[in-house]
């Protein structure tokens, strides 16, 4: 059923059961261009919704366990930013793959094997440094990602992604105020900041080499380019050797082979899709 | 008979009411703000057979309002006597604090919310986001005793669009809709 055909006849002046909208790309005109390869697309949008969605259930993790009643805001709310985006993305696969299926298809009821997020967003919280640390690298990564996919030949993809630039710009801000902070901070602050980079450090050649844009004739190196850049930038004013935390370039880092753009995840995945696609499972016809 | 020049003039005249009614929507979450103070509604078009289109543009990627909004929109837009109301959704260009309209602004003072920073052109190309580490330049006056010497608490609060700031002069805290350009 359509968002179309729901509320016509529903009564909006009580949304106890849902307002009936549920597609965040309510009357957006979703042909695909001609000369945008639809599947291509599809993989595209659907692998940079479950970044989105991965790293939106980290964070959420963090409720009612953060530090200070500020962070623990801030990391709900960027979680929420990156929910919204997953919502967004994962509305625009379903009609570039030809299903029509809607978001919470993609969202809950797909198995472990069926995610294409990068291994870093999936990784267990850890403490805060790792959060940070964490965040630091997937904002600016997909902050430079996002700035070159506004130039995408598919207008909604690029449309959500001059969105989602304004919403990655303060992710980032946060991260990097939290890494200069942590770094310039005490001895045991800056042991888990420096401890929590190297632990990254193996998983950040599966983002530099990501080729998913490339399909969408984007240029990836430049991306890599500016993520490094971005990120040196940040040690330096935490007082860290980027060296020492992350090897300067991706052909001396230590890597763990594989990618979860390939579907190759860590252990840890399966046991986060379980929390959060429960209730949905159990209560499959449920309104939101 | 109806020529097609005042058949056209009287769906302009629908666009125009349909647009004052949509228009006046509040937002769920900053109630004080209509949808036209926000810079939410992008407009409203009447099609040849009737159908009354809203177009509106959400402010964050995740912003929970939206779906009410949109029900909002119809259910007043119905009531008010338009049987067929399409609405759509705008994603390009995005919503930015600069579509804040200057009586918006005014509101959020009088409500003691602090408005976000002098309006830029939205329309402008946005730039590249640089990296800055530098605390906010733009000084945030305190919307209760009007002090300049006010600092931030927490980029992140109550809703997508706050920050949370604290005043040094009258030590109030206060919410502030932080700029997004």
């Amino acid at each position: 059923m359509s968002d179309e055909d729901l509320y016509v006849d529903h009564d909006n002046s009580r949304w106890a059961f849902g307002t009936g909208f549920t597609d965040p790309l309510h009357g957006v005109d979703q042909a695909v261009p001609d000369g945008v390869d639809a599947g291509d697309l599809a993989a595209c949008c659907l692998a940079l919704g479950d970044d989105a969605l991965v790293s939106a259930q980290r964070l959420a993790e963090w409720c009612t366990r953060a530090p200070e009643l500020e962070e623990e805001l801030a990391l709900a709310n960027i979680g929420l930013d990156l929910l919204g985006q997953a919502r967004l993305l994962y509305a625009r696969t379903g009609r570039a793959d030809g299903t029509g299926r809607g978001e919470d298809a993609y969202a809950y009821f797909r198995d472990p094997a069926g995610f294409r997020n990068v291994r870093l967003a999936e990784l267990p919280g850890g403490d805060f440094a790792f959060t940070v640390a964490r965040l630091l690298v997937l904002s600016t990564w997909r902050l430079a990602l996002f700035e070159e996919l506004t130039g995408a030949p598919d207008p909604v993809l690029a449309g959500i992604a001059a969105k989602s630039v304004k919403e990655l710009a303060y992710h980032r801000h946060y991260a990097a105020g939290w890494t200069v902070r942590l770094g310039d901070g005490t001895e045991e602050s800056r042991a888990r900041l420096e401890s929590a980079l190297r632990d990254i450090a193996p998983w950040l050649d599966e983002l530099l080499t990501d080729r998913t844009t490339a399909r969408l004739g984007l240029t990836p190196a430049a991306v890599a380019d500016r993520t490094l850049a971005s990120l040196t930038e940040v040690f330096g004013r935490a007082g860290l050797e980027p060296a020492e935390v992350m090897p300067p370039g991706p052909a001396s880092m230590p890597r763990v082979p594989g990618s979860g753009r390939n579907a190759d995840h860590t252990e840890h995945l399966a046991p986060l899709l379980a929390e959060l696609q429960s209730v949905a499972r159990a209560h499959p016809d449920a309104a939101w | 008979m109806v020529t097609t020049t005042e058949r056209t003039e009287r769906r302009a005249e629908r666009a125009e009411r349909a647009r004052r009614i949509a228009a006046e929507v509040p937002d769920p979450e900053l109630p004080m703000l209509t949808l036209l103070d926000l810079g939410v509604l992008r407009g409203t078009e009447v099609e040849p057979d009737g159908t009354v289109v809203a177009r509106l543009t959400p402010t964050y990627s995740g912003c929970p309002a939206m779906a009410e909004i949109r029900a909002e929109v119809v259910t007043r837009l119905r009531a008010a006597g338009f049987p067929a109301v399409r609405v759509v959704t705008v994603l390009d260009p995005p919503w930015s604090t600069d579509r804040i309209t200057d009586e918006g602004r005014r509101k959020l003072a009088e409500h003691g919310i602090a408005p976000p920073g002098p309006r830029q052109n939205p329309d402008s190309a946005p730039g590249r986001v640089w990296l800055t580490l530098s605390p906010a330049p733009a000084a945030v006056p305190c919307p209760r005793c009007t002090s300049a010497d006010t600092e931030e608490i927490s980029r992140f609060a109550a809703t997508a669009c706050m920050a949370l700031r604290r005043c040094r002069s009258c030590l109030e805290p206060f919410e502030h809709v932080k700029d997004l350009s």
